[in-house]
């Protein structure tokens, strides 16, 4: 047992954010997530692409950087520490490693340079209005018709869609069986006629999730993933890694730094604030908690360098990490104020908006709304406790 | 002891209900919200004809001889439309300032307006720097012959983008956080050196910052005397904490209604998600808060009128209770309700921002608590 | 709606408080300020019963006709709630609240006759013989079989978890009487005399660790058991109707009074406490902690004054009101035992032996502790028994939410 970092480690670290601190893009220090343009998602992305660091969690041969684990773990330290926008997880964390485990020799030469260099944008195509936490209940269809399939059906929460190129989609094409027998993996471009994208706006006023409906959309044979009527294991390998990583831990140290620097700001009876006793003892709470996930977060690390995949142990880290963050986001909320109420979306500002109340305050209101979406997606915080009810706990 | 209604405040609660449901259903509501003026001044004016703006005045003054307790049935039915039209400033706030503390010939000046909908009012009494100390004043009032100059910029204040006067609070002596020399003064918003900067709120409602430079108000403008404007203002904001601790109850009853319907009849793996136990003990969980809070909406605004001590307590417990049961009862009905949850076109998500605001209007629960306690 | 109580309610009010002065005897008080799972010794349990007989308010639940006190349902809040705020026992609710309603409402005539007056004085001891080792939540599975002998019914079976057994006269019991049809349905309502050959008593020790003869539940054994066909309430097979109507009667009370007396001793107790050189009530978290459960008192009270000033003497108040107190008044108890035991500190560690810690010499440290932590691993009972928490809202989920 040993928390140190070697001096490797540590020269890595004084690299990473040297590098990091050297050429993120200036005018996104510090931008809100929502209120970015394509651009702006993609700039940071693009030069982590040109310096090789874009996918560290890929093998080396498909252009991995083959760092250690704990490497990994110091670059997304870093990462969160300086607020980078990281890359879109679509591509990277979850088409990539099911192309590079499922695809065919084409699909890798052709999807795996498109998602590094950011040249495409993937989206997931997962969620349908009647299939949710019941992935398997989905219904949109696939009909093999010569060398296409006909794709019908209408997928809904699709992150960014607005702005993909691809998607990657999950339909039904076999009637048999279990509900998660019939189905495939097939990837989709947006731009096939019959594909329309309906804008969902959420309640913290965004526009980050659509709902995308498919009419008579063909789709080459070549675009199937793996064998037809297989696509559910692909779906689970990538459910599992769309959760390693959710804890957060690193943004989340972060977000309560900023939380404390807000809360020095703020007056209470003429004090800061972070003296109020009341209010210190709530974040201080917030980083026992943050403390004891980060040390569970690093005891699934180190049994991952030790070859062993994340168990079913990384639903404590989705669930713990996500209530965490809405922990922060509320509490953040709450530092501020009267002024956590007005609420001028982006869209609305004219050319003479001005800020209203500190500037600390700005979108933390929107910011905690939005939250709430991360005990709901990515296997809901309910679903993530009946696994650990299965499959750990044996019930 | 009787926590029943009495026959007069059941056909009020049926008829301001019924208006609710005809008039303000959800599309309604989201079409005012969304308007230009962000208010519907025809809803307004049926407020006016319905006698819900006369209803806690007293007969000479015009009004209907209620009290808290018809406010509070008021306010719940328009929680349960999540109605934006400014009862809570005009008519709780500024209206029961005036006809508990003004003199005479104010009430005759102004409640006739209030009571008829001409005129709006907004309360404005925090400051950029005050929180949730009323008592943290630096708007400064400054004795200028028989008048007064006012000098400051007063927060977030709730309805003045529709105001037509304000009661401001400012300073005529002592320092900033002294309890006393406060005074609170009828403000025309149309008067020289008053300025707005409006915007909407997390809630739908609208807000905004207020600045008075060297506005000069004559001596009747002033409510009571010159140094205790603070107490005036506190009991005002605790009538408030009743009016919108009972408004919360139509938000969470609404949700919790709702949610059970949507659990009942969303499906997933084949069954209705409502016969998942844990969801079940939820629901349950929410329905005991919204219970909780029910007791403590009456029993505060049974004692409003009692003494100060008792008011403070019961007022700054309930304010607790609504601000944790509310804002649990509002993640939880975003969470069973999924990504549907998420969205601007359900009303799940509108009550929450509501009762979002409602945790800090007037104080959050850390604030209450910590006045409960010294009570 | 008005808070105020009448002038006749304040005269009650003001009888209520002199009883107690008077029939609330320092021996009494001591051991009830100082029990470890709120029984004190059963002689004292029975004196201080005998005394609310004789003012005729031994039975507030019961109807006037077979001497229940008659009060109006704001009397019986305020007799409730004044007994919970001056600490004075708990009457042993076997008797009076659950098997006398059960007779009077399916017994026969001489059944009344025989049993409700020897309860009202407080002349019999009972328990309640419905918990099994495999049939707890799960009542309706309980298997103790009580064979039909012509003249008797044959008892072989056990009983668990039952309160104050070995202080029993009497012991009224769910028993299988058939195995057909479905499960609720060969039920039977019985009334076993304690003292009959075949019956046995063995103490179970709970967390809080009784002394001798001064546990609070046992198992209860029966081995070829002779009970008189007589004994038989309502009909045979019938005994599950008698079981529900009595759990309703076990739920709806009012708990803020208990609670307020609670905290305000411990607030005083705080006040004498010293934590970084000053008292622990100058300790603002804690004392955040301490007023937001005295709000949540508040919140109680309110809720009680609600739901009671609703119902008149011998009226349930509905399945989903009695769950809902009984699942947040137990769930306060347990927070308040939890932060006086926090309050005490280290003095939370010495383990007095005596249950009803008597003496001082158990105050280790300073005065007033010794029950303390031995009450917060008690407590945790009140969310398991009379219906679980969970079972309750279980019940609230399906009686009024329909789910
Ligand atoms: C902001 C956002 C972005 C998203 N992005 C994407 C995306 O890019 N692509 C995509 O495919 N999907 C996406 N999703 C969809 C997301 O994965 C689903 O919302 C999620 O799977 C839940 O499904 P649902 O919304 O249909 O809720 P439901 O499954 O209907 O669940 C409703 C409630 O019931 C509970 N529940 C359901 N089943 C059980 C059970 N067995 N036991 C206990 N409780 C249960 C849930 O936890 C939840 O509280 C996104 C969602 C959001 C909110
Ligand atoms: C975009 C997206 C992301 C997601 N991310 C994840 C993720 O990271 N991890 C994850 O596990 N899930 C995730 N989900 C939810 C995922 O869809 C479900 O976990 C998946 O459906 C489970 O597979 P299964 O149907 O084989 O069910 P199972 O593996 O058998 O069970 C999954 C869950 O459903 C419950 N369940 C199953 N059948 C029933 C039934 N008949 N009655 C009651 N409850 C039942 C189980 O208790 C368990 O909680 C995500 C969904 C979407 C749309
Ligand atoms: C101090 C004490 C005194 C008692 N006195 C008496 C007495 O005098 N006479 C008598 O007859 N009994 C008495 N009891 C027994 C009491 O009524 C039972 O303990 C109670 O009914 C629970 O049964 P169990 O202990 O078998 O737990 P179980 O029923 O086995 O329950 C174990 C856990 O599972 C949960 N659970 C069970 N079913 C469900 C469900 N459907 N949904 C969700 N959760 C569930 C329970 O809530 C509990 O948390 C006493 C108990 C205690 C602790």
């Amino acid at each position: 047992m040993d928390v140190e970092f070697t001096s490797e480690d540590q020269a890595f670290r004084a690299e990473a954010r040297k590098f990091i601190e050297d050429n993120y893009p200036k005018h996104l220090i510090g931008a809100d997530r929502g209120d970015l343009s394509k651009e702006d998602f993609l700039a940071w992305h693009k030069i982590l692409a040109e310096k090789g660091w874009v996918a560290p969690s890929w093998p080396e041969e498909f252009g991995g950087t083959g760092w250690t684990v704990t490497q990994k773990y110091i670059w997304n330290e870093e990462s969160a520490a300086f607020g980078t926008i990281p890359p879109l997880p679509f591509g990277i964390a979850m088409l990539g490693p099911v192309i590079y485990t499922f695809g065919n020799q084409a699909q890798k030469d052709w999807v795996l340079p498109g998602i590094k260099s950011g040249e495409t944008w993937w989206c997931q195509g997962y969620s349908e209005p009647g299939a949710g936490s019941d992935l398997a209940g989905l219904k949109t269809r696939a009909v093999r018709d010569g060398d296409d399939y006909i794709v019908n059906g209408h997928k809904i929460w699709t992150t960014l869609a607005q702005h993909a190129d691809w998607m990657f989609c999950l339909v039904r094409t076999g009637a048999e069986g279990k509900p998660q027998a019939g189905i495939s993996f097939l990837l989709i471009d947006m731009k096939t006629p019959g594909i329309t994208v309906r804008p969902i706006i959420t309640i913290d006023g965004g526009h980050e999730v659509n709902e995308v409906f498919l009419e008579d959309v063909r789709v080459p044979a070549e675009h199937l993933v793996g064998e037809e009527n297989k696509g559910w294991t692909i779906a689970k390998f990538l459910l599992g890694n769309e959760r390693s990583g959710i804890a957060g831990v690193a943004r989340s140290k972060k977000a309560i730094d900023r939380l404390r620097e807000i809360a020095r700001g703020e007056l209470e009876d003429g004090a800061p604030l972070l003296e109020s006793s009341d209010f210190a003892r709530r974040i201080s709470e917030l980083e026992i908690d943050l403390t004891a996930l980060e040390y569970t977060e690093l005891r699934t690390l180190a049994s991952e360098s030790k070859g062993q995949g994340p168990g079913p142990e990384s639903s404590i880290l989705k669930i713990k990490g996500t209530e965490i963050q809405q922990r922060i986001t509320e509490l953040t909320m709450e530092a501020v104020g009267n002024y956590a109420s007005p609420w001028v979306p982006q869209l609305d500002r004219g050319d003479n908006y001005r800020a209203i109340g500190p500037d600390h305050a700005e979108g933390v209101s929107q910011t905690y709304f939005n939250t709430r979406k991360t005990s709901i997606y990515g296997g809901s915080n309910e679903i993530q406790r009946n696994i650990i009810a299965k499959m750990v706990l044996g019930l | 002891m009787d926590f029943s209604f009495t026959e007069e405040q059941t056909l009020l609660r049926n008829m301001v209900q019924s208006f609710v449901q005809d008039n303000y259903d959800f599309d309604s509501r989201m079409k005012i919200v969304r308007s230009e003026e962000g208010m519907s001044r025809e809803i307004w004016g049926q407020f006016a004809e319905l006698g819900l703006l006369a209803a806690p005045f007293s007969e000479e003054m015009g009004g209907l001889d209620g009290g808290p307790i018809d406010i509070m049935v008021i306010m719940e039915e328009l929680g349960r439309g999540l109605v934006v039209e400014p009862y809570l400033p005009t008519v709780v706030l500024c209206g029961g300032i005036l006809s508990r503390h003004a003199s005479a010939a104010q009430q005759e000046a102004n409640l006739p307006g209030i009571l008829g909908g001409e005129h709006i009012w907004a309360l404005a009494y925090s400051e950029p720097q005050s929180r949730f100390n009323a008592g943290d004043v630096l708007t400064s009032a400054k004795a200028d012959g028989e008048g007064f100059v006012l000098n400051g910029t007063k927060a977030v204040v709730a309805a003045a983008p529709w105001a037509d006067k304000f009661i401001v609070s400012a300073r005529i002596s002592g320092e900033q956080r002294d309890r006393n020399g406060i005074g609170l003064f009828i403000v025309d918003k149309s008067a020289s050196g008053v300025s707005t900067q409006d915007y909407p709120t997390v809630d739908g409602n609208r807000a905004s910052e207020v600045t008075f430079e060297n506005v000069a108000v004559s001596g009747d403008a002033l409510i009571g005397d010159a140094t205790t404007g603070l107490s005036i203002l506190e009991e005002a904001l605790d009538h408030g904490i009743g009016a919108i601790c009972a408004e919360s109850l139509g938000h969470m009853k609404s949700l919790n209604d709702a949610t059970v319907e949507y659990c009942k009849t969303r499906k997933q793996f084949g069954v209705p998600i409502g016969s998942f136990q844990v969801l079940q003990h939820r629901m349950v969980d929410m329905f005991m808060e919204y219970e909780q809070s029910v007791s403590m909406t009456y029993m505060v605004n049974m004692k409003l009128s009692e003494g100060e001590e008792e008011r403070r307590k019961a007022a700054s417990g309930a304010k607790v209770q609504i601000g944790k049961s509310g804002r649990f009862v509002g993640q939880e009905a975003v969470q069973l309700h999924g990504g549907m949850g998420m969205t601007e076109e359900l009303s799940v998500g509108h009550y929450f921002k509501r009762l979002t605001v409602i945790d800090t209007q007037f104080g959050n629960v850390d604030h209450h608590l910590k006045r409960f306690a010294s009570a | 709606m008005d808070l105020s109580y009448s002038a006749e309610d304040n005269a009650f009010r003001e009888e209520v408080r002199a009883f107690i002065k008077e029939a609330f005897t320092p021996d009494i008080r001591r051991e009830c300020e100082r029990s470890k799972n709120g029984y004190i010794s059963k002689d004292l349990h029975i004196t201080w019963q005998k005394r609310l007989y004789e003012k005729g308010w031994a039975a507030p639940n019961w109807p006037v006709e077979h001497g229940g006190a008659g009060f109006t349902p704001t009397q019986k809040f305020i007799y409730t709630h004044e007994m919970e705020a001056a600490g004075a026992p708990h009457t042993i609710p076997f008797g009076m609240t659950m098997v006398a309603p059960v007779i009077m409402k399916f017994g026969t005539e001489e059944q009344k006759a025989q049993y409700l007056p020897d309860i009202l004085a407080s002349n019999v001891w009972w328990c309640q013989g419905y918990s099994e080792p495999g049939s707890g939540s799960d009542l309706a599975s309980l298997q103790m079989k009580a064979e039909d002998k012509g003249d008797h019914f044959l008892c072989n079976g056990s009983k668990i978890w039952t309160s104050m057994a070995q202080h029993a006269d009497m012991i009224f019991c769910l028993v299988r009487t058939s195995n057909e049809g479905k499960r609720q349905q060969g039920i039977s309502f019985l009334l076993i005399d304690m003292n009959t050959p075949g019956v046995s008593v063995a103490p179970l020790i709970t967390l809080d660790g009784p002394a001798k003869d001064q546990q609070e539940i046992n198992q209860v054994f029966f081995e070829d058991v002779k009970v008189p066909k007589e004994n038989l309430v309502g009909n045979l097979n019938e005994g599950w109707t008698c079981a529900k109507y009595l759990l309703e009667f076990e739920r709806g009370n009012p708990y803020s009074g208990g609670l307020h007396r609670t905290l305000d001793k411990l607030r005083e107790l705080a006040g004498d406490i010293e934590a970084d050189g000053a008292s622990l009530l100058e300790n603002a978290d804690f004392s955040a902690k301490l007023a937001d459960l005295e709000r949540q008192v508040m919140v109680m009270e309110a809720t009680e004054l609600r739901i009671f000033s609703d119902v008149s003497a011998g009226d349930n108040i509905g399945p989903g009101s009695s769950s809902m107190l009984k699942t947040r008044g137990t769930e306060l108890q347990k927070d308040v035992s939890e932060l006086a035991m926090e309050a005490i500190g280290q003095y939370g560690l010495p383990f007095v032996e005596d249950t009803l810690a008597s003496t001082n010499e158990s105050d280790i440290g300073m005065a007033g502790v010794a029950p303390i932590t031995p009450r917060y691993f008690n407590v945790r009972k009140t969310s398991i028994y009379a219906g679980s928490n969970e079972i309750q809202r279980n019940i609230i989920a399906k009686a009024v939410l329909g789910l």
